[in-house]
């Protein structure tokens, strides 16, 4: 059983704050690490592996050092961002390679290649690779050695949905047989479909932290904001604001449309077309006008 | 402290077509160069002399050993693929050593060997001028691959660097500076190779002793460094 420490972790670039005091426990099982591009993801899990050092804090796995610790690298597997990675080497040459690193064999490079599902390609330039060859490539070259710490940075960057769900079933499998394995992303509904517990981190601060249930709770109980456009925008208005859903209700008169903040969603969405129909008012336009990710993680870090 | 896999990614790296087209014109100006002259001017000692120690030691060995030392491992750091090395359970000075091992090897192969061909086609070796200038060449390549391996591994100029210090350091500012000659890896590799003519026609600036100590010196403390700096390269993301 591997447990990852980062106890006070810091990291800054010059000005740049990239990862701002994190504390945070990686357990047997599968994490999924959550923030939107620029939250430090990438910094975090380069301190994770043992590639950049901390500016304050430490990073430990069972105890051991992780920075200027090769050894630690017979269990840690890594998965890097980067799409670079010897293109003139064929994948099982490649694959082979870090075998050989490991001191292991072309046997376990194999058994990496049969896992990732690359048997029938293995023996083309990786320059011709597709990017979720390549990604399936770089994942055979961090299990050869079968390591009981997997770090993964944005694994599904570019994988088609079938090659997205095989290596969801494979990460699950391995958090299942009790290893430890970390993957950023910066898309919710990934994270959700393959963590069993998720961190999330925004602008280089820990935002929160806990299963899918909790962070999608924290996720819908913030409120929303629609854009409605109608042909009778008062009319509208008046009706919707007595119901307790609808927590405030502007009129743009610019924009020719209302403004609407809902604090319980599901009542909401199930309010609008019915007071509509009733009303007789027919609703031209309906949009979410706050439901980028930033908006979500940077309401998660207010909270 | 040697790792063969280490050693065949560098090669393959080292060896892909784009860089053997490089590392191949050089000699193949040498050999031409020196075919022109021979067919001009017929066999002259000194010409042979001038030929080999103006463009072969002072030009082409430096160039190559620019483009394999920091070759052997600037693409690497610079494209992130290092990482695939560096997640192991290796020791950095021994991907450091590996690494100069390979870079020497091809510097001593694409410079030595057609040093070694210009002498024989100029003056068929008369006065042992085309050993002589083999063996600088060969003592000069080790140095070199250090030097410039080192360079890769901190700064990714490094081509530029290597390129500034070979061409005006030790080709122009060389010649013109008498300060700058006794530190140049040239001069050093030329002690080693007057020792092997015993004549005057081909001598250095700096004694035996002097010139050995300080390849000596130079090869070990640049790769000594270069490993450690290799041990805290820290990778992060892109910018
Ligand atoms: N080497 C670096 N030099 C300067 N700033 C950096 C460097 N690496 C990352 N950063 C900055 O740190 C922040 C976090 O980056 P990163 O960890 O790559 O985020 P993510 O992976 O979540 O997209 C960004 O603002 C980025 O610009
Ligand atoms: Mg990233």
């Amino acid at each position: 059983m591997t447990t990852l420490n980062i106890d006070h972790v810091s990291r800054w670039f010059g000005n740049v704050v990239a990862v701002n005091d994190i504390t945070m426990t990686i357990s047997p099982g599968v994490t999924g690490l959550l923030g939107p591009n620029g939250a430090g993801k990438s910094t975090l899990i380069n301190m994770m592996g043992g590639f950049l050092a901390p500016s304050t804090g430490s990073v430990t796995l069972d105890g051991q050092a992780v920075w200027r610790n090769e050894q630690i690298y017979r269990q840690i597997g890594i998965v890097p961002e980067r799409e670079a990675m010897y293109d003139f080497l064929t994948g099982r040459e490649f694959v082979v390679a870090n075998a050989e690193l490991h001191g292991l064999g072309k046997k376990a490079a194999q058994k990496a290649l049969a896992t990732v599902e690359m048997e029938y390609a293995q023996d083309r330039k990786i320059s011709t690779y597709s990017k979720g060859m390549r990604q399936r490539v770089k994942m055979a070259s961090a299990l050869v050695h079968e390591p009981s710490l997997l770090l993964l940075d944005e694994p599904f960057n570019g994988m088609d949905p079938r090659q997205r769900m095989q290596l969801m079933d494979l990460l699950r499998r391995m958090g299942d047989e009790g290893r430890t394995v970390l993957f950023s992303s910066h898309i919710l509904e990934e994270v959700e479909q393959l963590a069993s517990h998720i961190e999330v981190i925004v602008a280089g601060r820990h935002a929160a932290s806990g299963d899918f249930r909790r962070i999608r709770r924290l996720m819908t109980d913030r409120p929303h904001r629609y854009l409605v456009r109608s042909s009778d925008d008062r009319a509208l208005a008046a009706a919707l604001i007595a119901d307790p859903s609808t927590s405030g209700i502007e009129v743009d008169l610019q924009e020719g449309a209302l403004r609407i903040q809902a604090v319980d969603f599901g009542r909401f969405t199930a309010l609008l077309p019915r007071v509509a129909r009733d009303h007789g008012i027919r609703l031209l336009a309906v949009s979410p006008s706050d439901e980028s990710l930033e908006s979500v993680f940077s309401y998660l870090v207010a909270a | 402290m040697y790792d063969p896999t280490v050693a065949r990614l560098t090669y393959r790296g080292l060896l892909g077509r784009r860089r053997a087209l490089i590392l191949g014109a050089l000699p193949v100006l040498l050999i031409v160069i020196s075919v022109a002259v021979r067919a001009f001017t017929g066999t002259d000692d000194q010409v042979a002399a001038d030929v080999l120690g103006g463009f072969a030691l002072a030009t082409m060995v430096p160039i190559i050993g620019v483009i394999a030392g920091t070759g052997a491992i600037g693409p690497e750091i610079d494209d992130g693929s290092v990482v695939y090395l560096l997640a192991k359970p290796i020791k950095r000075p021994t991907i450091i050593f590996t690494k100069l091992i390979v870079a020497i090897a091809v510097t001593m192969a694409f410079s030595a060997i057609p040093t070694f061909l210009a002498g024989m086609i100029l003056n068929g070796n008369g006065q042992q001028i085309a050993v002589a200038y083999t063996v600088a060449a060969l003592v000069a390549s080790i140095a070199y691959a250090a030097l410039f391996l080192l360079l890769g591994t901190i700064t990714r100029h490094a081509v530029v660097f290597g390129l500034v210090y070979a061409l005006v350091w030790e080709a122009l500012f060389g010649s013109l500076v008498a300060g700058a000659r006794t530190l140049s890896v040239q001069q050093w590799s030329l002690a080693v190779a007057h020792e092997v003519t015993g004549g005057d026609l081909v001598t250095s600036d700096v004694g035996l002793a002097t010139g050995t100590v300080l390849l000596i010196a130079v090869t070990v403390v640049a790769t000594w460094f270069a490993g450690q700096k290799l041990r805290t390269l820290t990778l992060a993301g892109e910018e």
